[in-house]
């Protein structure tokens, strides 16, 4: 194999692929092969690095150096200035926000230092369609001491000695999982990676197969093996065709291996994998939901018991974990289960990954240790609100979970505390919201999502939900009364109480968490006709300063409904009841006269 | 295997296209999903001519291809235009601003939320989030991924596609 002397590693991840980074491996070897240099430095496309604010992202191995937003057109500086001459482009390389000096190592910046990653160990560092990269970088290595050194008990004792818990949203201690599935006596049993990742604005799992499939193979056979199972199956969405190549590829080239198949390493243990697609039903992520889509059917829940540890796929004993939980297994075999449970707090071992969004400066994937601070992540590694605006909130756990706000930044986050706090991990969408957002429209929104993917099931999910929508609706349309948020209260819990399955029985979630912490904006809406926010159309007013406006006609020129009145260099008035809110005339005015109240 | 009767023509190739992609499943029911898949990558979407000669041959009812049609948002009855535009509204997109950007692009195309305009060039839809939050608010065009979309570029965006 060819040795080079330099490595120029290209984000591969979705965010990057977005913003070209396909063009850039192109200039960069078209640069390559212009200077000869081809047989020096290697170009490798890899997973996600996780500073996605930044992307496209290039990493140089072995000095290191980091580049962000790179385009395509910068790869001849990067090939002949680095490359040849050994120097970092400076302009490319990451400004500090708060020493404003440029930063060259990852390893220093504000964003990376509080992070501790095991899930996403290789993402950014291997070229995961090769399997060689990941083999180098330990994988089956773990797989490879079960197989010789534990029996399927030990493995199980191990996971559940090292505190693991399913890092699909739920919390359920996996070694435990694993232990009830192996006690079902069947002569089939199956080992299901839930990769149907739904919760808007969380996308690790996709992360992580993109960028490391062989973790999650590796792990799916180890649990085939202390399960008894010989079969894996991973339920993918569709609508993720990277991750479905990149595993197909991953699970051929184990095959070619003897990694997976018949007789692996040699043990007399057999496991294959194979994929199933999802096709865009959030409800899909509960697990017997999951596995009645697995089987050609609706995605519908079903009552548990029994559990799928008992009669799950094709009602033989299943496995199902999701992709971050997997992705763990191996790193915990490798470096010991008293390793991984000194991460974390007392109940919630381990690390966990978020995916930072929304209104935050450094949009990106982090894998912090549990018990970090709300104020850790929001500040240190997520750089602050953007454009300097206030903190407001910041919703966990996607449609099933709450918001926190400011009282909350000192929270240790952990399965409990978080669930404490009216929220929930969930897979661990994080969106963070400024003084801008109305809370009202926010549980709004999440409802509208319920609504549109509750399966129909069970009356109190799918009527329920969507009258907590109407009176939502009517709130933000400035119709609300008292005795509107006093249902929306005893309905939200009366659907938390009879729901169904997860999705049902969460889905209220936002709306109660919204009104704990958000009452005062509750009200507004109701008694005062106000949204401090500006966001709800209905209850906007345009007003006009008298002292400001010239008189231009500008904004009675824009007006569509003729609201607006005034002589020319004469202070302009809308008149209220016939304005429709359009903000046309805000828009216009060239003298900051409009206001918005 | 039953004789297949259509009411709206698919022609002789289409049903054995059909057949074909069926077969490669066995026929076997628990595949249904897969295989609706597949016969959407062919045809684009499943009308209901499509999904009675699914159920013939698959051995289940008309009414099960439907439910499963109609449950997973994946699949489509009506076709889709020629570049379909779908507009990311998770919720990093919502918090940045993803409504607004929608409005303008029904505004635009003159169409609603699932429509195609009447020359099939363009179909408009949603879709919760592609995994680009750093992007938001993001916009697909057929396979190509646009960030950081202002209201105010959604014409320049659509003049590409002219």
């Amino acid at each position: 194999m060819a040795s080079y002397k330099m490595h120029l590693l290209v984000c591969g991840g979705t965010g990057c692929k977005s913003s070209d980074s396909m063009l850039i491996v192109d200039k960069l070897n078209e640069e390559l092969k212009s200077h000869n240099l081809v047989d020096e430095a290697k170009v490798v496309m890899t997973g996600c690095f996780g500073f996605c604010e930044q992307g496209p992202i290039i990493k140089v191995i072995p000095d290191n150096t980091f580049y962000t937003k790179v385009k395509p057109e910068d790869a001849k500086e990067i090939i002949e200035e680095h490359v040849i001459k050994g120097r970092s482009v400076k302009r490319l390389l990451y400004v500090d926000p708060k020493e404003h000096a440029r930063v060259s190592d990852s390893k220093h910046m504000g964003f990376y230092k509080k992070q501790i990653r095991i899930a996403l160990r290789n993402c950014g560092f291997l070229d995961p369609e090769n399997i060689e990269e990941s083999i180098a970088r330990e994988a089956y290595g773990a797989l490879g001491k079960v197989l010789s050194e534990y029996t399927p008990q030990q493995t199980i004792d191990k996971i559940k000695k090292s505190g693991l818990r399913g890092r699909g949203g739920g919390g359920f201690p996996t070694g435990l999982k694993w232990e009830l599935a192996a006690k079902s006596v069947a002569e089939q049993k199956y080992v299901i990676c839930n990769a149907d990742e739904g919760d808007p604005g969380a996308f690790m799992d996709r992360s992580v197969l993109e960028g490391d499939p062989h973790s999650v193979l590796e792990a799916m056979a180890i649990c085939g093996y202390s399960i008894g199972a010989s079969k894996g199956l991973i339920y993918i969405r569709a609508e993720y065709p990277l991750a479905i190549k990149r595993l197909k590829i991953a699970i051929a080239q184990a095959m070619e291996y003897g990694l997976l198949g018949k007789d692996i390493m040699g043990t007399g243990f057999d496991f294959e994998i194979e994929l199933r697609y999802g096709a865009g039903a959030f409800v899909c992520g509960e697990e017997t939901a999951l596995i009645h889509s697995m089987e050609g059917e609706r995605g519908e829940p079903t009552f548990k018991p029994p559990f799928p540890a008992v009669s799950g796929y094709l009602k033989k004993p299943s496995n199902v974990n999701n992709v971050e939980t997997f992705a763990c297994v191996p790193v915990i075999i490798l470096k010991g289960e008293e390793w991984f449970s000194s991460i974390g707090t007392e109940k919630s071992k381990g690390t966990k990954v978020f995916a930072l969004a929304g209104k935050i400066n450094n949009v990106g994937l982090i894998e912090v240790p549990m018990g970090i601070t709300l104020r850790e992540i929001i500040y240190e590694i997520g750089g602050g609100i953007k454009n300097g605006k206030k903190f407001k909130a910041v919703q966990t756990g996607g449609p099933s979970g709450g918001c926190l706000t400011e009282k909350h930044l000192e929270t240790p986050i952990d399965y409990d505390n978080l669930i404490a706090a009216g929220s929930m991990m969930g897979s661990g969408g994080m969106i963070v919201m400024d003084e801008d957002d109305c809370m009202v429209q926010i549980a709004k929104f999440f409802l509208e999502f319920t609504v549109e993917e509750s399966c129909g099931k069970c009356s109190p999910c799918r009527i329920g939900n969507k009258r907590l929508h109407e009176i939502l609706t009517k709130i933000t349309e400035g119709k609300g009364t008292m005795e509107d948020l006093e249902l929306l209260k005893s309905l939200s819990n009366v659907i938390k109480d009879t729901a169904l399955c997860g999705l049902g029985q969460t889905s209220p979630n936002p709306v109660l968490s919204t009104l704990n912490n958000f009452w005062d904006e509750y009200l507004e809406h109701v008694v005062e006709g106000k949204c401090r926010a500006g966001q709800c159309t209905a209850l906007k007013k345009y007003i006009i300063d008298p002292e400001k406006c010239i008189g231009c006609t500008a904004c009675a020129r824009a007006c569509p409904v003729n609201a607006i009145e005034g002589d020319k260099k004469m202070p302009h008035e809308i008149k209220q009841e016939l304005c429709i809110k359009c903000g046309s005339c805000y828009e216009k005015c060239k003298f900051n006269a409009i206001s918005i109240k | 295997m039953t004789e297949i009767k259509v009411k709206v023509k698919l022609k002789e190739q289409d049903i054995k296209a059909i057949k074909e992609i069926c077969a490669t499943f066995d026929n076997e029911p628990g595949n249904l999903i897969n295989c609706l898949q597949k016969i959407q990558e062919h045809f684009g979407y499943l009308p209901a001519e499509v999904q009675e000669v699914v159920a013939a041959n698959m051995g289940v009812s008309v009414a099960k291809v439907y439910g499963v049609v109609t449950f997973y948002s994946f699949f489509t009855m009506k076709p889709k235009g020629q570049h379909p535009i779908s507009c990311c509204t998770g919720t990093a997109c919502y918090v940045r601003g993803a409504e607004k950007v929608l409005e303008e692009f029904k505004k635009e195309l003159k169409i609603a939320v699932g429509e195609t305009t009447e020359d099939g060039k363009f179909s408009l839809s949603c879709l919760r989030c592609v995994g680009a939050c750093g992007l938001a608010p993001v916009v697909m065009i057929g396979d190509k991924t646009y960030g950081r979309v202002a209201p105010e570029k959604v014409a320049e965006i659509i003049a590409e596609f002219n």
